[in-house]
C-alpha cells in the first residue's frame, strides 16, 4: 500500500551503465564457473539418480516400486504430508495473522520461535520427541498407562514432520500480510463484513499466491525429510517406513536398484515441485507487480 | 444524521491523543477536520467511524449513543487515505461488496447488487469501467471507486480520510468541485480530514481547526479566516506575522514607541500582535506607526514580499506590498496593519 504515485518498476539490465559492466572474459568466467558448479553438484546427482533407477531395466524399477514395503512407505509418506500439510496451513496463517495485524507482547520472540526448526538439526528435533515421549521421557509413563503410541509409530513422525515444517507456510505470510496491512479489513468492516467474511473474502484473497508458494515448499519438505523422522520412527519395515527411510534401508541391504528407483520418485516430486514453484514466481510475482502502488 | 461527539477522550497506551473533545455535526453538513499531522484529526474521524474506542466520552449518532457500537453496526461509509480497495475484484464487486456481505432478507440479488453498482458508478461517472481491477485504474479514479462502495451500503454517515491528498494538484482540484457536488446532490452529512487549509476552507461548510490532540476552533471559512480565536489558528490558516508587543493605557507599544493602534479592551503588560502580511496600510510620516528597514524582498506572483527588520532587536516581520509600489524601491517601509488582533504572551 505504498504511495499510489510510486510504481515500483523491475530492474532495466540492458540500461546497467558501463562501470558496473564487467568485460567479456570475466563474464565468460563467472558463467562458466557458475554452471559447472550447478552442474556437478546438482545436476548430475540427478542424473546418476534415474541412471541407477533404470540400471537393470523398466522391469525391475516397476518392480522394485510395487513391493509391499516400498507401497507402505509411498503410503505412509502421503500420509504424514496429508496431515501435517494443512496443520501447518492453518498454524502458519494464525501465526502470520497474529503477527502481522496485531501488536502485542512476545510478538519478537513469537517471530524467533518460528525460525526455530530452520535453526535447529533435524535430528535434535528427533530426539527431542524421544525425551518426551520415549519410554524413559517425561510423558513417557503416562502415555504406557494410557495405551497411547506415539513413538516409533505414525504419530511421532507426524508430530517430527510438523515440527520441521512449520516454518514455511508462516515465513512467506508474515512478510505479505505485513506489507498489506490493515487497510482492506478495516474497509471490509466498514462496508458491514464480519470477520469471517473479511478474511475469506479480503484477506484469503490478498494472500492467495504467497500462501500456494508457503503449502508447495511446506509439502516437498514434509514428504522428503529424513532426519527428524529417522529418530521418532523406528524403521519398522511396512509400518514406520516413509520413503526417504526406505530409501536408506534399501542402500544398507546394497540392493541399489530399488534404492535409486524409490530415490527416483522423491527426485520426481522435487522436480515437480521446482517446476510449480517457478511457475507460482512467475504469476506471483506479475500478481504483486500489479498490486503494488495501489 | 446528527453526529455529537461529547467530551471524548483517548489514549493510546496511555499516550493521550484527544484530550476532552466535543462535536456537534448537523445533519447534511460538510465538515472538514484541518489541522498539521499529528493534531489528531484522523484519530477523531476513526472514532466517530468505529474504528477505535474512545477511552472517555461518547459518540452519538441522533439520539443513539453509538460509542460501544461496532463499525459494522454503526452503517457508516468509510474512505480510506489509499482507498483500501479490494485489489483482486473488480469495480462492480468492489462497488457491490457491502450489499453482497449482508446476511438474510436484507441481502439484494445479485442482479440487484450489480444493477445499484452501476448506479453508483454513473453517479461518480466511471459508467463502463465495471470490469477493471483497481490496478488498471488512476488515483483519481479509484478515489471515485472508493466513493461509490461507500456510499453503496447507504450509510449514514459519510467519512473521509484526507480523500484527497494521494493525487496530484490538477486532479485534486477537480474531484474536490466534484466532491461538493455529489454532496449536494445526495445530501449525506460528511466529515473529511484534510491537512490542506485551502481544501478545507473551500469545500466545508464549517471547518474544525485542530492542533496536538484539541479542537482549537469551529466555524465557517470566513470565521475561521477573519476571527481567528487564537494565536495558532491565526498562524494555521492563512499568511500571517507577528510581533511581541506591549500594552500600556489602552496603546500597543513596540519597545518605547506607541504604534497608534488603541486596544482599550486588552490587558495590560506583554502580548502578541498578529495581522495579515496584505492587510496593512501604508504610510508616509512615521506619526504612530511601524517603521522597518527592507532586509529582503521577494517577487511572489502578483504582489512583492518584503521582509522587514523593525526596532532596535532586528524582529523580523513580513507584508506584502504591490509590485508596482514605489515603496518596495525603498530601504525604509512604514506601515500599519489594517485588520490585527492582540493575544496576551503565554
Amino acid at each position: 500500500m505504498a504511495d499510489p504515485e510510486i510504481k515500483s518498476y523491475a530492474p532495466h539490465h540492458e540500461s546497467q551503465s558501463a562501470a558496473v559492466t564487467e568485460g567479456r572474459p570475466a563474464k565468460a568466467v563467472l558463467m562458466i564457473v557458475a554452471f559447472a558448479f550447478l552442474g556437478i553438484f546438482l545436476l548430475l546427482p540427478l542424473i546418476v539418480v534415474f541412471n541407477e533407477a533404470f540400471a537393470k531395466g523398466l522391469d525391475a524399477y516397476t518392480e522394485a516400486l510395487a513391493s509391499p514395503d516400498t507401497r507402505s512407505a509411498i503410503r505412509l509418506t502421503l500420509l504424514v504430508a496429508a496431515i501435517s500439510v494443512p496443520l501447518n496451513i492453518v498454524f502458519g496463517i494464525s501465526a502470520a495473522w497474529a503477527i502481522a495485524k496485531f501488536e502485542f507482547k512476545g510478538k519478537a520472540f513469537l517471530t524467533t520461535l518460528i525460525d526455530l526448526p530452520f535453526s535447529v538439526s533435524p535430528v535434535i528435533s528427533g530426539l527431542v520427541y524421544v525425551l518426551l515421549f520415549g519410554a524413559q521421557g517425561l510423558f513417557g509413563a503416562w502415555l504406557k498407562a494410557h495405551g497411547i503410541v506415539i513413538l516409533f509409530a505414525v504419530p511421532g513422525i507426524v508430530l517430527a514432520t510438523v515440527f520441521v515444517t512449520f516454518p514455511f507456510v508462516a515465513r512467506e505470510l508474515i512478510p505479505l500480510m505485513q506489507e498489506q496491512g490493515n487497510g482492506d479489513e478495516e474497509a471490509a468492516l466498514s462496508l458491514g463484513a464480519n470477520g469471517w467474511q473479511a478474511f475469506w473474502y479480503v484477506t484469503l484473497p490478498n494472500v492467495k499466491w504467497g500462501l500456494l508458494y508457503g503449502v508447495l515448499l511446506c509439502n516437498a519438505r514434509a514428504m522428503g525429510e529424513f532426519g527428524a523422522v529417522s529418530v521418532v520412527s523406528g524403521h519398522i519395515r511396512g509400518l514406520t517406513n516413509t520413503m526417504p527411510l526406505h530409501v536408506e534401508i534399501l542402500y544398507n541391504e546394497y540392493n541399489a536398484a530399488a534404492a535409486f528407483a524409490v530415490a527416483s520418485l522423491l527426485a520426481g516430486l522435487a522436480l515437480v515441485t521446482l517446476v510449480l514453484k517457478t511457475l507460482l514466481e512467475m504469476r506471483y510475482g506479475a500478481e504483486l507487480a500489479a498490486t503494488r502502488g495501489h | 444524521m446528527e453526529v455529537r461527539v461529547a467530551n471524548v477522550r483517548k489514549e493510546f497506551e496511555r499516550f493521550p491523543a484527544l484530550h476532552d473533545v466535543s462535536l456537534d455535526i448537523k445533519s447534511g453538513e460538510l465538515i472538514a477536520l484541518l489541522g498539521p499531522s499529528g493534531s489528531g484529526k484522523t484519530t477523531l474521524l476513526r472514532l466517530i467511524a468505529g474504528l477505535e474506542r474512545p477511552t472517555k466520552g461518547k459518540i452519538f449518532f441522533g439520539e443513539e449513543d453509538a460509542s460501544q457500537k461496532s463499525i459494522q453496526e454503526r452503517n457508516v461509509g468509510f474512505v480510506f487515505q489509499h482507498y483500501a480497495l479490494f485489489r483482486h475484484m473488480t469495480v462492480a464487486d468492489n462497488v457491490g461488496f457491502g450489499l453482497k456481505v449482508r446476511h438474510g432478507p436484507t441481502r439484494p440479488s445479485a442482479q440487484e447488487i450489480r444493477r445499484r453498482a452501476s448506479e453508483l458508478l454513473d453517479l461518480v461517472q466511471l459508467s463502463g469501467l465495471e470490469k477493471r481491477y483497481p490496478a488498471q485504474l488512476s488515483g483519481g479514479q479509484r478515489q471515485r471507486v472508493a466513493l461509490a462502495r461507500a456510499m453503496a451500503i447507504e450509510p449514514r454517515v459519510l467519512l473521509l480520510d484526507e480523500p484527497f491528498g494521494a493525487l496530484d494538484a490538477q486532479v485534486r482540484r477537480e474531484l474536490r468541485r466534484w466532491l461538493r457536488d455529489i454532496h449536494d446532490a445526495t445530501g449525506h452529512t460528511t466529515v473529511f480530514v484534510t491537512h490542506d487549509q485551502e481544501e478545507a476552507l473551500e469545500l466545508a461548510d464549517r471547518v474544525v481547526v485542530m492542533s496536538q490532540g484539541s479542537i482549537e476552533q469551529v466555524g465557517t471559512a470566513d470565521e475561521i479566516y477573519d476571527t481567528p480565536n487564537s494565536p495558532f489558528v491565526y498562524g494555521f490558516i492563512g499568511e500571517s506575522s507577528s510581533i511581541p508587543v506591549k500594552v500600556e493605557d489602552g496603546q500597543v507599544w513596540i519597545a518605547d514607541r506607541p504604534i497608534g493602534l488603541s486596544a482599550p479592551q486588552a490587558p495590560q503588560g506583554e502580548a502578541t500582535l498578529f495581522f495579515r502580511p496584505h492587510d496593512v496600510d501604508l504610510v508616509d510620516e512615521c506619526n504612530g506607526c511601524i517603521a522597518g528597514t527592507v532586509a529582503a524582498s521577494r517577487r511572489v506572483a502578483g504582489t512583492r514580499r518584503v521582509e522587514l527588520e523593525i526596532g532596535g532587536d532586528r524582529q523580523r516581520v513580513e507584508i506584502e506590498l504591490p509590485v508596482d509600489h514605489p515603496a518596495a524601491q525603498k530601504s525604509r517601509v512604514v506601515f500599519r496593519p489594517r485588520r490585527w488582533k492582540l493575544f496576551p504572551a503565554a
